[in-house]
């Protein structure tokens, strides 16, 4: 009764017989990651931060920990707060990101990579002086000005804190100059591009138009 | 007299392979068939309801990804439109055709495992047509990488729209994935739907009388297996929705081949209005400016629902004024789907068990919340 459906069981068989594999041989061979993967090795910069804590009461888990006094510098801006204590701890983090989303400023970034595993939970917590030392390759989620570029976490040279910034964004460029409202004269809206190219600079900003 | 052996009563879980999740079935057979079932939950409650009054209104996005693992895109979109619903705003027009997409992207990786897994408890050997379920899922969970970041867990919905748009790269991706699945598609299918030992194993067991359905609240795929076509996406369109043409597949007999024949249909519409919305989607702001902390007015409560794949998912909102829900209740599908449980296992044998359990799809996290 079943003899025909065993047959055309075993042509399934014998087709993917020809077939290459889907899974991949993990340490050895590694899918590519995409750009904005939020991973555990948080970047941060400290030359951008100003210890304002927006991220670690952003946090929904508050893993955060910001410890701040005032470095006695007197600088022509204002008296810059020094960072005494900036611990992640990533074994309770869930990497939402949203400590990213939060940071006015364009300090912290979600990292690349996810293969942190260490022995002791004491040792997921990321101290200050690992994140000033750690190499900078930040994940561009939550940064479209990093998008915008070629960059990829993956590949290439670290970046240090003055290309990762919000200011070399040609929107923000245009902001601040007090372009915010007007149309982009460069004809933007009627490039021959498919509608979907745009990409995701063009909806966050004018989103922020009043 | 007839012959009747003695009852026995057998715990199928709470850790058990063949349950979805931490569940447990106390069962009483009498010989093969079953009498009596009495289903256990909770071994899964993280007091997702109680955390949400503590965190404020975006913070909860990220614990609503873990209600339904399996699903996250569609409870991010929930408790989204309730949040919405609360503030009294709309998302702009792209957002909305972005959260549609990306929603309907999320129903097809969650029918593959539902049908994934439902062959599996069927007893194919070793897993191969799950393997070619998760094939295709893993296709769209990249794609979800590359707009979010992540993959289970992605948290991409903000009340308000979506926390970014997609990068550039997202869309020869997803065209690419567009002509790639409908071939896996169509494998599945012709393994699966045509299969003879498939169809004797569930056709005509465990059906599901309308009646009973809709005295239970049954919703979803489970529902319109049954023979009523109700599809909250029909009835009350949310976000793009209404903008596009999709149809309801509905079943007759409320039997596990129905289910799961409903299931692989339900694919084919998504893909649909994936379709659609791909043509129909036009630039423009993807977010509303909103501030990161939101608040709503004291007093004021929201009910967002929206046709997740499992049913009817429903967050109820109050808010007293402060930065964080003062209530937040989740009408979650899995749960009250499994108030049929009852009504599909008894009278039936040991061997369809595990496989009619399989045809409802539950997810353990959102039953326990």
């Amino acid at each position: 009764m079943y003899g025909l459906q065993m047959v055309r069981g075993l042509l399934v068989t014998l087709k993917n017989l020809r077939r290459k594999p889907f899974t991949v041989q993990y340490p050895e061979e590694r899918l590519p990651q995409h750009p904005r993967f939020r991973g555990e090795e948080f970047v941060w910069y400290e030359e951008r931060c100003t210890g304002c804590a927006s991220c670690a009461k952003y946090c929904p888990l508050g893993i955060i920990k910001i410890v701040t006094s005032p470095s006695g510098a007197a600088l022509p801006q204002g008296e810059k707060y020094k960072l005494e204590v900036f611990d992640i701890d990533i074994s309770r983090c869930m990497f939402c990101g949203l400590c990213v989303e939060a940071c006015p400023y364009d300090a912290l970034f979600m990292g690349s990579g996810f293969e942190q595993s260490r022995y002791s939970r004491l040792g997921l917590v990321i101290p200050v002086k690992q994140l000033r030392e750690a190499e900078k390759r930040p994940s561009t989620w939550f940064r479209p000005q990093l998008e915008g570029t070629a960059y990829n976490p993956h590949q290439g040279q670290p970046l240090d804190w003055k290309q990762v910034g919000r200011e070399s964004w040609r929107w923000h460029q245009r902001e601040k100059a007090g372009m915010r409202l007007a149309p982009d004269s460069e004809g933007d809206e009627k490039s021959p591009q498919p509608p979907f190219a745009k990409g995701g600079l063009d909806g966050s900003s004018t989103g922020g138009a009043p | 007299m007839p012959f009747r052996t003695e009852p026995m009563t057998v715990n199928i879980g709470p850790q058990h392979p063949s349950t979805h999740g931490v569940f447990r079935l106390r069962v009483t057979f009498d010989g093969e068939v079953i009498t009596e079932v009495e289903p256990v939950f909770g071994y899964l409650h993280r007091g997702t309801e109680k955390l949400a009054e503590e965190r404020n209104y975006v913070q909860v996005v990220t614990l609503t990804d873990r209600l339904d693992y399996v699903s996250s895109m569609t409870n991010n979109q929930a408790y989204c439109i309730a949040v919405e619903k609360l503030l009294g705003v709309t998302p702009p027009l792209r957002a909305k055709y972005l959260r549609t997409l990306v929603a309907e992207l999320q129903r097809i990786a969650s029918h593959l495992i539902g049908v994934g897994f439902f062959l599996q408890e069927l007893g194919t050997f070793g897993g191969t047509p799950l393997m070619y379920c998760f094939r295709s899922r893993e296709r769209i969970l990249d794609l979800f990488e590359m707009l979010c970041g992540a993959r289970i867990t992605v948290s991409y919905l903000r009340p308000g729209g979506v926390f970014s748009d997609a990068p550039a790269d997202f869309w020869p991706a997803l065209d690419a994935f567009m002509q790639v699945f409908p071939g896996e598609l169509a494998e599945l299918e012709q393994l699966v739907l045509e299969n003879e030992i498939l169809m004797v194993r569930t056709r005509g067991v465990s059906p599901l009388p309308l009646d009973v359905a809709v005295n239970c609240s049954v919703s979803g795929p489970v529902l319109r297996a049954s023979g009523l076509a109700w599809d909250w996406r029909k009835e009350d369109p949310y976000d793009a929705y209404d903008q596009v043409r999709f149809e309801v597949p509905v079943g007759t007999n409320g039997d596990n081949y129905d289910r799961l024949w409903v299931r692989m249909q339900e694919v084919h519409q998504s893909l649909s209005i994936v379709r659609q919305c791909v043509a129909q989607i036009e630039p423009g702001p993807v977010r509303l400016d909103l501030p990161l902390v939101l608040r709503a007015e004291a007093g004021v409560e929201a009910y967002g629902r929206i046709e997740s794949p499992r049913g009817e998912l429903g967050f109820y909102l109050v808010s007293d004024g402060g930065i964080s829900p003062y209530r937040c209740k989740i009408r979650s599908p899995s749960l009250l789907n499994l108030t049929v449980t009852e009504h599909l296992l008894v009278g039936w044998k040991l061997a369809d068990m595990i496989v009619s359990l399989g045809s409802v799809d539950i997810n353990m996290g959102e039953v326990d919340r």
